[in-house]
């Protein structure tokens, strides 16, 4: 633990608070002994404080005013710059003032800025459809470098903005990257070239898949429900998708592949507009567009062809249904 | 005469400004401002219908699961077709694990924390409470957040994760559960139940659902280790600041009904005002947006005919919300109506004897949480393992549907219009679009600014305790009351 703790502000934007919900589901140790534990002093939270009212504009006045250190900034959805680039779409209440305004503020006066949820970190599902709020991340927008900071935006640290893209976020990988911050261990080269910590980001949703036979022999699910491999007909892209779901598990056992459906690559930019719907593989000539990661892709044609000629009935069987129907063979060393 | 603005409004879901005119020491005029647009109509405009199933859950972290269902609802209606019984029935489990979850967070981490404020250190359990409900620190939370992740595991298993999961479907739930998985959310549901017994209750669920009185609640209170749960030290705080005589609303009750099992639900539909139900008539819900940042259209639409052109010069206007009436009433929806409209013998004792309030709405919500707690056990072991969960089904080019449900907060509607097998119309109303609405074309007030008339406030407070208990009493969730 820090000797001194780390003051940390948490605010709410464009987005639907799903971060922090998803964040009380932290367990061993639960959310707030896991801040205590790492020093951190949450020096106000939309969900966790007491303060309201003008009880926090004082707080963020005095923040401003550098009356109070302010170690940690995160924020928690998209930054709301419409409409016409007036930031009316969410004047921050009792403010009279957008937050955008207050987020620039704010910023300025961080050790660490952290963009809590792919919302915050590049626009997100806020960003999707004609983005009507005109949202973008605090230093993306989509893929693009910039956003509402700016591409040369540092914090104090002299660290970009860090960015726990996912929708939600696990809860492990925010309480995770706040303590490696609070205890000095988080460096730039903890993060990928989106900003995203590596400590989650280094994998793929594939590792650990939970249907990776499935997957071996190319024996796809058609429906939901389906216990089959859901990249070819389903929309799934978990071997593209870069998160450690299927090895850290959700919610005691869960991922969004193990609860029977496709995994859409939350933790990236501009995964709210996927460019067809969300749960169908979109195809060219009947082959699935979107290659596994780092796969050539005659290699990959020729692998999947080849394992499709050899997909055991078993999996033929049992990747069509919500149950498995014929169990693994047996074998005996004792031949009968 | 001096109007005063609160906010940011904290421990609500989402942000909330609301505006006073104070006289003679109390609230006489009211303003509810949700401060904060994104846009999720406009959004699904153009999408595949199916498509929405990935994004009206991110309209709320909180109250994700009930979006989903709502959806599902509203396509499977468009698409003529219902959910198989197991889906049906791991529906209303997920549903009911946010639900009850949600009922929990909200006592223990957004109502409960206001009673540890200096203003009421003389009061003789302000100790414990501080001891127990002070924000961040308190030992309550601590308790809480392992007994609610644990019974989150439901999720992991049912829903994939959450908040945000894609299993639910309008055909069904795409996770089909073996029979001895059902043993396993048996045993997390039982897990909960110990927490539930020992900790908030401290008596057995089948206790606190048989109270029918409010003559039987001051009995039951009479029991030291009633007295030393967490519900029984709410009680006695709401006896001593008297919480029964302050938020009274409309007093008109709608429920659109929820948890339905083979086409009878748990929970009935219906509207409650002056001791009848009636039956529930979606037909008569319009939204008027006389004082909203909309557009402003000539009549007050049906949400199948609603358009959202959002607008912040709208003269008038003072809040992005709508205000939804049901045949031009201003009504009240939260777990308190649900129970009014369902007569539930305890809480149709305290709908007779003082109308919705802050008191009220606590204990109808969490005698909904013992309720259903209760009924989950029965859904586990109606599953049939060997039966379908999901039934294949197909988009029409051309539909229409509507999924009316309950979430946490009360009723949630979606209308879907889907033209050329595109989404042309997509409105939605949430529950706190109801509490929170603002005035209509006739200056009828929305039902919180009804709740804050009248309510007292202190010598030299900025932001009102009666004002901050009357409004958490609603358990708000603004992110849904403007999507």
């Amino acid at each position: 633990m820090p000797a001194k703790p780390l003051n940390m502000l948490w605010l709410q934007s464009g987005g639907c608070g799903g971060c922090t919900l998803s964040m009380l589901n932290a367990e061993s140790p639960d959310v707030l002994t896991s801040f205590e534990g790492a020093g951190i002093h949450v020096l106000w939270h939309p969900s966790l404080s007491l303060e309201t009212g003008q009880e926090v504009v004082d707080i963020l006045r005095a923040i401003v005013d550098g009356e109070i250190t302010l170690d940690i900034l995160c924020l928690e959805g998209s930054v709301v710059r419409g409409p016409n680039k007036t930031g009316k779409f969410h004047m921050l209440a009792g403010t009279g003032e957008p937050m955008m305004n207050w987020i620039d503020k704010l910023s300025a006066k961080a050790e660490h800025v952290v963009a809590v949820g792919t919302c915050a970190a590049y626009g997100g599902i806020t960003a999707g459809g004609g983005n009507p709020s005109d949202a973008c991340g605090l230093q993306y927008d989509g893929e693009k470098e910039g956003g509402f900071l700016g591409k040369a935006f540092k914090a104090k640290s002299g660290m970009g903005v860090v960015n726990i893209a996912g929708c939600p976020t696990h809860p492990n990988w925010v309480t995770e990257t706040l303590s490696q911050i609070a205890i000095g261990d988080f460096t730039q080269d903890s993060m990928d070239k989106l900003g995203r910590p590596r400590s989650y980001a280094d994998q793929l949703v594939h590792h650990g898949c939970s249907r990776n036979e499935f997957y071996e022999f190319k024996a796809s699910a058609e429906k939901p429900g389906d216990l089959g491999c859901m990249m070819e007909n389903m929309g799934c892209v978990g071997t593209q998708a870069h998160a450690d779901c299927n090895i850290r598990p959700w919610n005691g056992e869960g991922s969004c592949i193990r609860g029977g459906y496709a995994c859409v690559n939350c933790t990236a930019p501009g995964f709210e507009e996927p460019g067809h719907t969300f749960t169908q593989t979109p195809k060219v000539g009947g082959i699935p567009v979107g290659l596994p990661t780092d796969m050539p892709k005659a290699w990959f044609v020729a692998l999947a062809s080849l394992s499709k000629a050899a997909t055991p009935a078993r999996l033929k069987k049992n990747a069509v249904v919500d149950h498995i129907e014929v169990a693994p063979t047996i074998h005996l060393k004792e031949k009968s | 005469m001096s109007r005063r603005i609160i906010g940011p409004f904290n421990r609500v879901e989402g942000d909330l400004e609301v505006q006073l005119d104070i006289e003679n020491g109390q609230v006489n005029d009211a303003w509810v401002v949700s401060p904060m647009y994104r846009g999720f109509e406009q959004m699904l405009h153009g999408k595949n219908p199916m498509d929405a199933m990935s994004y009206v859950p991110r309209i709320c972290g909180i109250c994700s699961v009930a979006q989903s269902v709502a959806a599902a609802y509203a396509i499977a209606d468009a698409q003529g077709v219902k959910m198989p019984k197991n889906g049906e029935l791991a529906t209303n489990l997920i549903l009911a694990n946010e639900n009850m979850s949600d009922h929990l967070t909200h006592f223990y981490m957004f109502f409960m924390p206001d009673f540890t404020r200096d203003i009421y250190q003389s009061e003789p359990w302000y100790a414990k409470v501080k001891d127990r409900f002070t924000a961040v620190k308190g030992s309550a939370a601590k308790d809480m957040l392992p007994a609610r992740a644990q019974f989150m595991h439901m999720m992991g298993m049912l829903a994939g994760k959450w908040p945000h999961t894609l299993s639910i479907q309008p055909g069904g739930t795409s996770r089909a559960i073996t029979a001895v998985e059902k043993t396993r959310l048996l045993a997390i549901l039982h897990q909960f139940r110990v927490f539930l017994e020992q900790t908030m209750f401290g008596d057995d669920l089948e206790n606190v659902v048989s109270l029918s009185s409010t003559k039987q609640l001051e009995a039951w209170l009479d029991s030291d280790k009633h007295r030393q749960s967490d519900f029984g030290l709410f009680l006695q705080i709401a006896a001593s600041l008297d919480l029964e005589s302050m938020g009274r609303a409309t007093d008109k009750f709608m429920s659109f009904g929820v948890y339905p099992v083979g086409g009878k639900r748990l929970f009935a539909s219906g509207v409650w005002e002056n001791g009848d139900v009636e039956p529930m008539n979606a037909e008569a819900i319009k939204e008027d947006i006389s004082h909203s940042w909309m557009l402003h259209g000539a009549e007050p639409k049906h949400p199948r005919e609603g358009v959202t052109i959002p607008d912040p010069d709208m003269k008038d206007g003072y809040t992005w919300c709508k205000a939804p009436r049901l045949a031009g009433d201003v009504v009240e929806v939260g777990a308190f109506a649900r129970q009014v409209v369902s007569g539930q013998n305890l809480i149709a004792d305290l709908v007779e004897s003082s109308g919705g309030n802050v008191r009220n709405r606590i204990i109808g919500r969490l005698v909904e949480l013992a309720t259903v707690v209760l009924e989950m056990e029965s859904w586990i072991k109606e599953i049939r393992p060997t039966e379908p969960f999901y039934h294949l089904t197909s988009m029409p080019d051309e539909a229409e549907g509507a999924g009316l449900m309950e979430a946490a907060r009360g009723s949630l509607g979606h209308w879907l219009k889907v033209k050329n097998g595109r989404i042309i119309n997509y409105q939605i109303i949430a529950p706190t679009t109801w509490n929170f609405s603002p005035r209509d074309s006739h200056g009828k007030l929305g039902a919180l600014e009804q709740a804050l008339l009248g309510a007292p406030i202190r010598e030299g407070e900025d932001t009102p305790v009666s004002v901050q208990h009357i409004v958490r009493s609603f358990d708000p969730c603004m992110v849904c009351t403007v999507h």
